[in-house]
């Protein structure tokens, strides 16, 4: 469980989140807001990427201050630009980045099974950065799932990706085990979800069920 | 150039990366103070005959070897005019021996094995505060920017050509602004990923 | 080290070598290097500071070292470094951080003018380095030395202008540096 309490964040001396009290419990829960609301600074807190100017994120009673490490292992984080997540120059390589320190015959079947969730099997020694857009994604996913968080959270997991590589990846969000908080302007995306968060000018909106929620985030943006 | 592995299971593919990468280390230095036309022509001839016991493709061979081409014809150019054909040759020949036997070691070499002999050779120095896993994580994201680099400046390029601009070195400015936020955007997801740096 | 830290040493390092690819156009028959490389040195040191510049220019010549052929005309190795010009080389991470520790002095007045000051400042570095290693390993006399690399100063100087102006773009663009008093 992920739970905020009091949290402000301020770049410099513009605030972008202004006091946000949360309990994240759901399976799936959706974040939506117009470019600039807060939304990945919201994203980022939540795994100890970034520590709240104020107040305190704790997950599963790890305060992200002082567990940032444990946090992260906890919680998952799939960027926007598959192109930034991408570590290691082949795809084997990539997924196996997070698990060193572990026995190899170990560390090769976690890639080996990862790949396969990921449809990626027989790409393992392919150039990481050659791959499309969509495959790209599905290898950053593969790479944090093999990390076995509890929660994984997606900034704009969709945006940079055509038709059929966003369905594919909607798909792996909805069907795979762990539990997900999606930000996102790909409403569809978020249309069977448990709850969904509007933010806007750094405040949460509204936090009720998908259709009510996307209800007010177009009411915004057409007032906006 | 900093090619990529192509697997495989030959002798050269079995042997340490360390090993590889020591005897590059002596081949290339040695080759460096060779001047003998017909040792460095037999030179070659035997890099190029390891490709075959490792089982190379003569086309992967090519395609990894061609970006240094123009810039080894000047040199050649230019030891030719300003010294002798044979100091031209000379040199021609040194830089395909190292360049086909370098290219020889990433292409039997997986990347991750490399970087752990680099740590296993810089351990000693862990004394001194230096952190070899960290040198190793530095080299592996080298080798992943390189191709990025390339990729955005033709990017960057395309972008001007698009505006009407010839090739300027106004180029440099978006490209550099374009990377750094890349790597930034890279360090995040290295903390994402359980890399956990000093600082925290 | 931050892990941005990390990335944007790495980044400058792989920037070194991509430059290895260029030929230096201006100087199309020097005896020596043709390189575009001593823009990467001066960049390193303008746009990351002393520390991350200096770190990215040791990193570049550990790949150097380590044999992978990431010098103009895919050189690299020990023999290179032992080599005449492998005071240069081995130059650059001192002229790295050197431009980085005079740019945080200067941060807060940097301009085209003072960038000028630093990178001229680097490009000094690497010759007093450079030059003396060069007279020695070729056997050369000093003054004979210096009238080999005078070669190289009209390249060298347009070098330092085009990383000036590119570093107070960027500067406006994507600042990294912080200053130091």
């Amino acid at each position: 469980m992920i739970e905020l309490s009091g949290v402000r964040h301020r770049y410099q001396d513009r605030e972008v989140l202004g006091g946000i009290d949360l309990r994240l419990t759901e399976r799936r829960i959706g974040v939506v807001g117009l470019n600039g609301s807060g939304k990945s600074t919201f994203a980022r807190l939540l795994n100890g990427l970034l520590i709240p100017s104020a107040g305190t994120v704790t997950v599963d009673g790890l305060d992200t201050r002082r567990d940032g490490p444990k946090v992260r292992r906890r919680v998952g984080f799939v960027f926007q630009d598959p192109d930034v997540q991408i570590v290691m120059p082949t795809v084997a390589e990539d997924v196996a980045f997070g698990l060193r320190g572990l026995p190899k015959p170990e560390v090769n079947a976690k890639v080996k099974a990862a790949l396969a969730e990921y449809g990626l099997s027989g790409y393992e020694d392919h150039a990481a950065h050659l791959l499309s857009g969509g495959q790209k994604q599905m290898l950053a996913m593969a790479s944090i799932t093999v990390l076995n968080p509890s929660t994984i959270v997606f900034d704009e997991p969709t945006t940079l990706l055509d038709l059929r590589n966003r369905q594919r990846i909607a798909d792996r969000i909805k069907t795979m085990p762990q539990d997900a908080i999606v930000i996102s302007h790909d409403l569809d995306l978020l249309a069977d979800f448990d709850r969904v968060l509007v933010i806007h000018e750094g405040k949460i909106v509204a936090d009720c069920l998908p259709e009510a929620a996307i209800e007010k985030y177009v009411a915004i943006a057409e007032t906006t | 150039m900093l090619g990529l592995h192509h697997p495989g299971h030959s002798p050269l593919h079995r042997s340490p990366a360390g090993v590889k990468l020591l005897t590059l280390l002596a081949v290339s230095t040695v080759v460096f103070f060779l001047e003998d036309l017909r040792i460095l022509a037999g030179g070659l001839l035997l890099a190029g005959s390891l490709y075959a016991v490792a089982g190379i493709p003569w086309r992967t061979a090519v395609r990894q070897s061609t970006a240094v081409v123009p810039v080894t014809l000047l040199f050649m150019a230019a030891q030719w005019v300003l010294v002798s054909w044979h100091a031209a040759a000379a040199i021609g020949l040194r830089i395909a021996v190292v360049v086909l036997l370098a290219n020889l070691v990433t292409l039997t070499t997986p990347t991750s094995d490399m970087i752990t002999a680099v740590e296993r050779a810089l351990g000693p120095l862990r004394r001194f505060g230096l952190r070899p896993e960290r040198v190793g994580l530095a080299i592996a994201l080298t080798i992943r920017f390189v191709p990025v680099i390339a990729e955005q400046a033709r990017l960057v390029r395309q972008a001007q050509r698009a505006r009407g601009v010839r090739f300027s070195l106004a180029f440099l400015t978006p490209l550099l602004v374009r990377t750094l936020r890349m790597a930034d955007g890279l360090g995040e997801a290295l903390d994402a990923r359980g890399w956990e740096s000093s600082a925290q | 080290m931050r892990s941005k830290d990390l990335a944007q040493i790495a980044l400058f390092a792989a920037l070194m070598v991509v430059l290895g690819f260029i030929p230096a156009v201006e100087l199309p028959l020097a005896p020596a290097p043709l390189t575009s490389q001593t823009v990467g040195v001066l960049l390193a040191g303008s746009i990351l500071g002393a520390r991350r510049g200096g770190l990215a220019l040791l990193l570049f010549d550990l790949l150097v070292v380590v044999g992978l052929p990431v010098l103009p005309g895919g050189r690299g190795g020990l023999g290179v470094i032992l080599g005449p010009t492998g005071g240069f080389i081995l130059a650059w991470p001192v002229a790295a951080f050197v431009v980085g520790l005079l740019t945080e002095r200067l941060w807060h007045r940097y301009n085209l003018g003072t960038a000028l000051a630093c990178n001229a400042v680097g490009t000094l570095t690497i010759y007093a380095i450079g030059i003396p290693w060069s007279a020695v390993v070729a056997h050369l006399p000093a003054w004979r030395a210096i009238e080999v690399s005078a070669v190289y100063v009209p390249g060298d100087i347009i070098k330092l202008i085009i990383c000036s102006v590119v570093a107070v773009r960027v500067r406006r663009a994507y600042p990294l540096i912080e200053a130091r008093t």
